[in-house]
């Protein structure tokens, strides 16, 4: 077989003068390798041109609504989102799942201009999008369309954030699925770590963990989504970001008609969702046996972005997890087989402590295995502290990829957009890399110390209960959660 | 719409939508084909590797996709899941990159395959005996040990990131396997220098233990998964021939004993340049990135092409119908057979996949979730496994809570019982060029998606031009081209079944396949 095809092969290509193909492979490669190519280290790169970050323009219209823009000229095309002062962490238990059924219903229930089906049509029809939803912590309204369909889509828009009809058939539509959400909820093992360990880290009196029930969704009336509108929807609570091939002065002239006449709401005050301040340190254990893996979760609360460690914070988890190279991947993936996903780092959000979190997947039999591999990671973060050579990669990694955060308009508008919306400065952007660079060895080493406490860890594991028994019978508090769904209170 | 499931390394298994191109948007004049030839230059070296390089100075950085003409289909027996190993392998290093001493390494690696093949043999022989394999085991352990003592771990990926790469990772499919990172602008040298290196010389360190790695991976994905197990077990039932009908991941024993040799031997077979193509977009010029190219993938030999797959299909001349009983909710898929995507036909096909699943318009929408409420999502994969031999059109649908997936089945043989007897609406038609119009333009924004399309269609009919003459060829699909098509594709015959239904949850584990298998190698 060899000896034919390295035959035909001499026809075509003249250089055919050892019979196996494989050993001329290999003796041209060495040959040809030495003489011309140097090593990874001697390659000499030319400078990088000076970043210049595009920065949008910010204008505040009469109403409040501020709005930052950002001019792209590349494609025909426009888009714009807003960030709204609202979420599911302003909800009441009883009645969670309201934000989102508000999200949804807000675009699919139509205005009270065009129904919901009618808007399909129009916006498929061009090729344009509208999408809303409330999340977490905050709502969106995003759009998106051909340069030529501006205006007609933008009046769209603002009749959707203005002027929604709330549909009761969309609205019966959007609980029919969150309901199957909810029956499908313990289907996927991910799925359950994030919700349990979530709710391990922030207590369960912590909105942040409450997940809508049969109840809640049962419970929720077309009268609490409108209300749950008339509450949040209103131009001072909303940022919105243009972005696209438009001309500044003939947008903001389009803006102002299509919101210039929306009042101002009342003034509010958010209260502050609660978290627990104390995570329970211990054992948790979650039967599920329809799984040839055991998944593991361990960890306690993370940091906020403006904590004044966040760079060194930014820092150690580039070395815990942040690149091939990290340790959690080296050492448990890579040495030793163990898993394919593991991750891990001090979580940071934006205006609430973030999770900080080491996780991985792995096989029944080594479940004991992964948990001691994980706690071990975290305490070397301190018995063997980042050395000068990982603080100076991980760095340098940091710091030459940054060029990819801001690559594209739209991209370093997001970025804007999210520092207005959680009231950080606006030069948070610019000063990133200047305090990547300040940080020292010895800063990333207390921020490790400080911030990753293998003895405050909540465990969770995932499992089948054959397989994971004897790794978790060393421990003597096992705590079991019990996850079985609640059935509706009317039986349906 | 052609869509590509993809087992990759780092991220959850993606499915990519690949959008389609179009010339003839209004207002979209300056995209056409003319226009954007102008910033594409193509360039083949002298072993066969082909390169496509698109200038888009947006901002100083590119990103790239290496596209290799291999995927799970050309496995054989025993083998499966080698393709996707390859890919795990591609990170390991070189020579000259990921080793102390590669002199020293290169002899505690046969050192280590000599082992590992021993103790296999010993083991997967009809009288293995115990001691013998377990003296055998230990040998290989300590081989193993030996030479993971020359590993610098993980350099490969660990350069590419200090220098500032991003998005670095691999996919594999049935058809094709992929390598893709972004760079600064300025590394373009380390760019050629590491995608040369990783291709001309592997070097297969850690493989075993990589091969844990996989199976940790095959147990995330596959078997931990209700969908993962659905699937896996409707790909084998709908081909029963074709080597599309194995998982990409592999089956279990197979990712338990392909060895080192099996790796090599797969690389040395279909990893020729003639059957690789690069595409490199963002703010690179040709000038000086082609004497790059010549320099650095110029190093590797020609070699000759791989063996077609000879096995075709046999026209399917039952219904076939697969039901996992599950502890997870109910779940329906409904799949028939239909042409490669080269087929003259495939505009039609993209038609129907357009009408019946794209949005909330789409017939399917509109019926099961809106209208009848029956279903809480609706969708579909236009090719699967994948698209370069004829393959299957597949539509899911998830039930509501307490409806059954017979309530789904009746539901969408209506729809498509419809296609074939009533024409669709202007709309419909207008609707989905539009919409694929559109969609070409909101992938002209985006280095990596351009460089994933142009070697999709490179790699697929021969020249990547034939991307923005695809998309004319919706002009001409005709009313009665759908239901000529839809005919012909909606037969019980032609059709495969798979669903979920509910069972109480097992008290104890379940007899995974994985779970016998020692992880252990």
């Amino acid at each position: 077989m060899m000896a034919t095809q390295a035959c035909v092969r001499c026809v075509v290509s003249k250089t055919c003068w050892v019979g196996s193909l494989v050993t001329l492979l290999i003796l041209s490669l060495t040959l040809t390798v030495q003489a011309q190519v140097k090593k990874v280290g001697e390659l000499e790169y030319p400078p990088l041109p000076d970043l210049v970050i595009p920065e949008p323009e910010r204008v505040v219209l009469e109403n409040g609504m501020v709005v930052l823009l950002m001019e792209d000229h590349e494609l025909p095309l426009i888009s714009l989102s807003a960030y709204i002062q609202t979420g599911a962490r302003l909800e009441s238990r009883d009645k969670s799942g309201i934000a989102s059924l508000t999200g949804t219903v807000l675009r699919t229930g139509g205005t009270t201009k065009q129904s919901g089906d009618e808007l399909d049509e129009f916006l498929e029809g061009k090729a344009a999008m509208i999408e809303t939803g409330i999340g977490g912590s905050s709502g969106s309204a995003s759009m998106s369309c051909l340069k030529e369909d501006f205006p007609a889509v933008l009046e769209v828009y603002g009749d959707i954030l203005r002027t929604p009809a709330f549909d009761s058939e969309k609205l019966k539509i959007a609980k029919n699925q969150m309901m199957s959400g909810i029956s499908r909820q313990n289907d996927d093992p991910g799925g359950i770590v994030s919700r349990e360990f979530k709710k391990l880290v922030f207590g369960d009196a912590s909105p942040y963990t409450w997940v809508p029930t049969y109840a809640s969704i049962q419970s929720i009336t077309r009268k609490d989504v409108v209300e749950w509108h008339a509450t949040y929807v209103h131009p001072h609570r909303m940022i919105l970001g243009l972005a696209g091939d438009f001309d500044k002065e003939k947008a903001i002239t389009l803006l102002n008609k299509v919101f210039g006449d929306w009042e101002k709401g009342p003034a509010i005050d958010d209260p502050t969702a609660f978290i627990q301040e104390q995570v329970p340190a211990g054992m948790f254990y979650v039967e599920k046996n329809d799984m040839t893996q055991a998944k593991i979760a361990m960890g306690h609360l993370g940091m906020r972005r403006d904590h004044p460690e966040y760079y060194s914070l930014v820092i150690v988890n580039q070395i815990l997890s942040g690149s091939f190279g990290a340790r959690l991947f080296s050492n448990i993936r890579s040495k030793q087989g163990l898993a394919y996903d593991v991750h891990g780092g001090v979580g940071l959000q934006w205006d609430r402590p973030g999770m900080a979190i080491l996780s991985m997947s792995t096989k029944t039999q080594t479940t004991g295995e992964g948990i001691d591999a994980l706690i071990a990671e975290s305490r070397k973060m301190v018995t063997n502290p980042p050395t000068d050579e990982e603080v100076a990669n991980a760095k340098e990694g940091i710091l030459n990829s940054f060029v990819f955060s801001v690559d594209s308009p739209s991209k370093v508008l997001g970025k804007y957009l999210t520092y207005e919306y959680y009231g950080y400065p606006s030069t948070w952007l610019k000063t990133f890399r200047h305090g990547i660079e300040q940080v020292t060895v010895a800063q990333v080493r207390q921020a490790a110390e400080r911030h990753l406490r293998p003895q405050d860890f909540a465990i969770l594991v995932v499992g089948p209960r054959e397989g994971t028994k004897s790794a978790l019978a060393k421990y003597q508090n096992i705590e079991e959660l019990d996850i079985r769904i609640p059935e509706p209170p009317d039986g349906a | 719409m052609r869509i590509n499931c993809r087992v990759s390394s780092r991220v959850a298994c993606m499915i990519v939508v690949m959008v389609l191109w179009s010339l003839s948007v209004t207002g979209v004049q300056a995209q056409d084909l003319g226009s954007f030839e102008q910033r594409v230059t193509q360039h083949t070296l002298k072993n066969g590797w082909t390169f496509i390089l698109v200038e888009r100075p947006v901002a100083p950085v590119f990103s790239f996709i290496t596209r290799v003409n291999v995927g799970s289909a050309q496995e054989g027996a025993g083998q499966t899941g080698l393709a996707h190993m390859f890919e795990h392998m591609a990170i390991k290093g070189t020579p000259r990159i990921g080793t102390k001493d590669y002199q020293a390494e290169q002899g505690a690696l046969v050192a280590l395959e000599d082992a590992y093949q021993a103790y296999q043999t010993e083991k997967l022989s009809r009288k293995a005996d115990p001691e013998k394999v377990k003296s055998l085991h230990e040998i290989f352990k300590q081989r193993q040990g030996e030479a993971s003592q020359y590993v610098i771990k993980n350099e490969f990926g660990d350069i590419i990131e200090r220098e500032g790469g991003v998005a670095l990772n691999a996919f594999t499919g049935a058809d094709v396997t992929g390598y893709f990172y972004s760079l600064p602008a300025n590394k373009i040298e380390l760019f050629a220098y590491l995608e040369s290196e990783r291709f001309l010389q592997p070097v297969f360190r850690e493989f075993y233990e990589e091969r844990d790695v996989v199976m940790e991976e095959r147990r995330l994905r596959t078997e931990s998964q209700p969908f993962g197990r659905l699937l896996e077990q409707f790909v084998s039932t709908a081909f029963m021939a074709h080597p599309y009908h194995h998982p990409v991941i592999g089956y279990a024993s197979d990712i338990q004993t392909y060895t080192m040799t099996d790796a090599k031997q797969f690389y040395e077979t279909h990893y020729v340049p003639t059957n690789m193509v690069t595409a490199i977009v963002g703010d690179i010029q040709p000038k000086t990135v082609i004497p790059l190219l010549e320099k650095y993938f110029g190093r590797i030999p020609a070699g000759s092409p791989p063996p077609p797959i000879r096995t075709v299909e046999p026209v399917s001349i039952t219904e076939k119908t697969v039901i996992l009983q599950d502890p997870s909710q109910p779940l329906y898929l409904e799949g028939y057979h239909k042409p490669a995507a080269t087929h003259a036909d495939q505009p039609v096909y993209d038609a129907i996949d357009d009408i019946l699943t794209n949005g909330r318009t789409s017939r399917l929408f509109r019926s099961l979730v809106r209208d009848k409420q029956i279903a809480v999502s609706v969708g579909a994969y236009g090719a699967y496994p994948g698209d370069k031999y004829p393959h299957v059109w597949l539509a899911y649908g998830v039930p509501s809570r307490g409806v059954s997936n017979e309530t789904i089945q009746q539901a969408l043989r209506e729809e498509f019982n419809k296609l074939k007897t009533q024409d669709v609406s202007d709309e419909e038609l207008t609707r989905f060029r539009t919409r694929a119009k559109a969609g070409l333009l909101r992938a002209l924004n985006n280095n990596l998606g351009l460089a994933m399309h142009m070697t999709d269609y490179q790699m697929l009919f021969g020249d990547w031009r034939e991307l923005f003459r695809y998309i004319t060829r919706f002009d001409h699909v005709t009313k009665k081209d759908i239901r000529r098509v839809a005919k012909a594709l909606f037969q019980s015959t032609n059709r495969v079944v798979g669903m979920i239904e509910t069972v109480p949850s097992p008290e104890v584990a379940m007899p995974a396949s994985a779970a016998k298998g020692e992880g252990q190698s």
